[in-house]
């Protein structure tokens, strides 16, 4: 019975699929990101500062690049650092 | 409209100014109205002017840990930012400065938290009437 177990197991068991990974600004209509708004940018740095890649951000290239524009400027104007530590 | 240059397009600006944190509350007011003046004289127009006062940077510029923030946002034909830089790099208490191009949407949204409207998250397809809510 033991090798009953198994095969059970060895066959592919469905894991939660992820939740699907959609751009938040074209979803909520959002046409315009503000460099001033520091804690709304947090949520696209890591906990070092560094700007998160699209495929983590789940950002469309057009916000990405809008993002990342943005969070430059802000970096200027030290709303936020360049580089740290714990950020988050 | 005799003294008008030719037809200049106004375009709207925003300029962040950051002031070394030692300068006292009428240098800061001074400062603040002087850059004011040299855009309006210019044939510019200042659509909201925000002093942010006294922040913490996020790294040390000039050995400074805090900074006096000042944000102010304007309507102006376009040379005058050549002008304003100009002048804006002669001033010593200033550390550093940015200004920036307001495209329509940037014009709207802050139209939109000044007057304090809560936008409630619009479908993918609206573009205009936006749901809204007054603030409580």
């Amino acid at each position: 019975m033991a090798k009953q177990n198994d095969i059970k197991y060895l066959s592919t068991t469905r894991v939660d699929r992820r939740p699907k990974k959609y751009c938040r600004f074209k979803k909520l209509g959002i046409k315009y990101i503000d460099y001033k708004d520091a804690e709304f940018l947090k949520k696209f740095l890591n906990d070092q500062g560094k700007m998160l890649p699209r495929r983590l951000s789940g950002n469309s290239l057009k916000y990405q690049r809008k993002v990342a524009v943005a969070i430059k400027k802000a970096r200027q104007m030290a709303l936020l650092p360049y580089v740290t530590d714990l950020m988050k | 409209m005799a003294t008008e240059t030719t037809n200049q397009k106004l375009q709207s600006y925003e300029l962040m100014v950051i002031f070394t944190p030692v300068l006292a509350e009428e240098e800061y007011k001074a400062a603040q109205q002087k850059f004011s003046d040299i855009i309006t004289t210019n044939g510019g127009s200042i659509v909201h002017s925000d002093a942010m006062g006294l922040r913490s940077l996020a790294y040390p510029i000039a050995k400074k840990t805090t900074g006096l923030y000042w944000l102010i946002e304007y309507q102006s034909p376009t040379d005058v930012n050549v002008k304003l830089e100009v002048q804006l790099g002669r001033d010593e208490s200033i550390m550093r400065q940015m200004i920036t191009r307001l495209d329509k949407y940037a014009v709207e949204y802050n139209e939109r938290r000044r007057s304090g409207v809560k936008l409630t998250h619009t479908p993918k397809n609206a573009t205009e009437g936006v749901e809204t809510e007054e603030e409580a």
